[in-house]
């Protein structure tokens, strides 16, 4: 952390300032549109799912932009974070706690618990290379949906059971928590949208803290280039599970908001379809670059509401919409023809990188080392 | 017995697996992409086939080739308005269009043909008996029979294909080094579409073999065995051809096991554990070229 003060602010200290402004700036608008009733009922209930899947896009940036390394199995944290939320809070419901300390305390053990997992799985996936390391995260992505899908929990009175058969053995008042694959039902929806607001500041606030953070220069000096990082003595395996670690616990957060906004959640939702979707949010959003998360996973999680008045076609339109995307950013030609008529519009300054998207914000960094 | 039947079982859903897998493994091999839109043109290719026995009323083999014929035209389109635009942007620019293609096919399937199963007639009906051996021991459906024949045939014309002919041989040299295989005259382009038409055909085959085994057609059927040949050929070594029939068999057999003597919930889990075991123990695959790194 930098010192705040008579100290004149570092580049990056300015940076996430202004972001953090963004998205408050961003949720305080929202607030009141929705006070005053503009916000349609259908974009009221994204709200929270909104915040859940820029969590989850962000910390996934963490992981394939900024780390190097492709995960397909992301929604697999999202999964033991949500049925750890939802399990937690389950047992606190006679608590007497307040609905927002049981929800601190989901999210929190969401964290941790998806934060192991990420560290236990991460020991071996990152001993591979490439597409390799893909198939394997897409891999444990998988046994961990098919694991969800045969545990059974439960409370009662003489305390909590947690069996891979139905067969509890819980008291008539006892109550089911996680039911196999009919996953949890009967949820106490404790989430809001002032939650998933303050848990997007807090993984803004630990992202652009890491990447900016020795360890963060560490990480991406592995991504670019391994052999060379490996050669001025950074532990290169150290610090790819350091990144893959502290995404997987962010998205364990992300889940466990999730979770705690539905009154039921099956296993099978989190399927390699929505560690995909996730995928699609960073890469569409630039890799390395968060903002770009944010942006992407705002606008494709509203896109398919939007697209609403194409009826069945909207499945069809947002396959299109994003074949299109993908092609007019990333095409070699259209790219330059794009370049050639910004710089006829707006006459080349000194900003070298500007339009092109940066991979990180590596320039940046740099200027913090120099 | 009863291990018999579930070996031979395992060995058919491996063998349609291996042709699936080996579609993925040879556009891997050639572009370097993960090409997830590959088992939706399995069900592209089942719904066709079905549609031709269904509606048309044509004889099994007719619909079948009809199925390939078409499957064969949408790889091309495919490659040629998605992927060509793309080429050497990076792979995951291409990958998120796989997949954006892949949504694009199965809400197309969805419009087209509904979301309720349809119940897929078998092409090998006109055998109504299964085989029994051992005074009625062992059964063996027809449908295995010819799934292990088809899978043997494939293998055999794609060893020779890659092996023996011009065109195999400029998809050998296109993936060893496009820009050398260029420079000798290749055109890279058309040697592209050529392993897209060629995946998609095969891709056609595994479609109808896999519903004829398992006849519950729908928008998402191609889904789950896409990924388990994606894992099949990254099992046995992505980029190689026989990589690909050996995982394709192996991760049939180990689920057909798997559900028959450890637990019908956890199969999927067994297969992708055992996938991990491997990728540990050998990091590139069963047959996979080892990776050199060079400073």
């Amino acid at each position: 952390m930098k010192t705040f003060g008579k100290r004149k602010l570092s580049p990056y200290a300015k940076d996430s300032a202004i972001s953090y402004g963004l998205v408050t700036a961003a949720f305080v608008i929202v607030s009141i549109l929705n006070s005053m009733g503009l916000v349609s009922s259908s974009l009221q209930g994204q709200l929270v799912p909104i915040c859940c899947y820029i969590v989850m896009a962000v910390s996934l940036n963490l992981v394939v932009g900024i780390s190097g390394e492709l995960s397909l199995g992301h929604a697999g944290f999202m999964s033991v974070g949500a049925f750890t939320g939802i399990v937690i809070s389950g047992i606190l419901e006679t608590s007497g706690l307040p609905d927002v300390g049981r929800l601190i305390a989901a999210i929190l053990c969401g964290a941790i618990m998806a934060g192991v997992f990420g560290f236990l799985i991460g020991i071996p996936v990152l001993k591979l290379r490439g597409d390799y390391l893909a198939i394997v995260t897409l891999a444990f992505g998988e046994i961990i949906k098919n694991f969800m899908n045969i545990i059974y929990a439960g409370k009662d009175s003489t305390g909590f059971h947690l069996r891979t058969n139905p067969d509890l053995g819980l008291e008539p008042t006892g109550r089911m928590l996680l039911n196999g694959p009919m996953g949890a039902t009967q949820v106490q929806r404790i989430a809001s949208f002032t939650a998933g607001f303050i848990l997007v500041l807090v993984t803004l606030f630990i992202v652009q803290n890491l990447m900016n953070s020795k360890q963060g220069r560490a990480i991406m000096a592995c991504r670019d280039n391994r052999i060379a990082a490996e050669s001025i003595g950074l532990n290169v395996t150290k610090y790819k599970l350091m990144a893959f670690t502290v995404s997987a616990a962010l998205a364990g957060m992300g889940g466990a908001l999730f979770g705690l906004n539905y009154s039921t959640l099956l296993p099978i939702k989190f399927n390699f379809n929505t560690s995909v979707l996730i995928l699609v949010f960073v890469v569409l959003g630039g890799l390395g670059n968060i903002w770009g998360s944010i942006i992407a996973a705002t606008i494709l999680t509203i896109l398919p509401e939007a697209l609403r008045q194409f009826a069945d076609y909207r499945m069809l339109a947002y396959a299109i919409v994003l074949i299109l995307v993908m092609i007019a950013t990333y095409n070699p030609f259209l790219r330059s023809r794009v370049m050639m008529l910004r710089d006829k519009i707006i006459p080349k300054k000194d900003k070298p990188d500007e339009g092109r998207k940066p991979r990180t914000r590596r320039k940046k960094s740099g200027k913090e080392v120099g | 017995m009863i291990f018999l039947t579930n070996l031979i079982n395992g060995l058919s859903l491996g063998s349609v697996y291996a042709i699936i897998a080996l579609g993925y493994t040879m556009v891997y091999g050639i572009s370097k992409m993960l090409n997830f839109a590959h088992g939706d043109v399995i069900m592209v290719g089942a719904y066709i086939s079905f549609c031709g026995t269904s509606y048309l009323n044509l004889p099994a083999w007719v619909s079948v080739i009809l199925a390939m014929i078409v499957c064969t035209a949408l790889g091309v389109l495919i490659e040629g308005l998605a992927y060509r635009p793309l080429r050497g942007t990076g792979s995951l620019a291409v990958l998120i269009t796989a997949i954006g293609v892949s949504y694009f096919l199965q809400n197309a399937a969805l419009l087209i043909w509904g979301s309720a199963p349809k119940v897929f007639t078998s092409v090998f009906e006109k055998f109504t008996s299964n085989i029994s051996l051992f005074g009625g021991e062992l059964t063996i459906t027809w449908e295995a029979l010819f799934t292990l024949v088809a899978a043997v045939l494939v293998m055999l014309g794609m060893t020779f294909f890659t092996g023996h002919t011009k065109v195999g041989k400029a998809m050998r040299a296109v993936s060893e080094d496009n820009g050398a295989a260029q420079l000798m005259g290749i055109n890279v382009n058309t040697t592209i579409s050529m392993t897209f038409a060629i995946g998609s055909a095969l891709a056609a085959i595994a479609g109808v073999l896999l519903c004829s085994s398992y006849p519950a057609l729908m928008p998402t059927t191609g889904a789950m065995p896409g990924i388990k040949a994606f894992t099949a050929a990254v099992f046995g070594g992505i980029g190689s051809i026989p990589g690909a029939m050996l995982g394709g068999i192996l991760i049939g057999v180990i689920e057909i096991f798997g559900r028959a003597y450890i637990s019908s919930e956890l199969s999927d889990a067994i297969v992708f554990g055992v996938l991990i075991i491997v990728l540990l123990v050998k990091p590139t695959g069963l047959l996979g070229e080892k990776i050199t790194e060079k400073v």
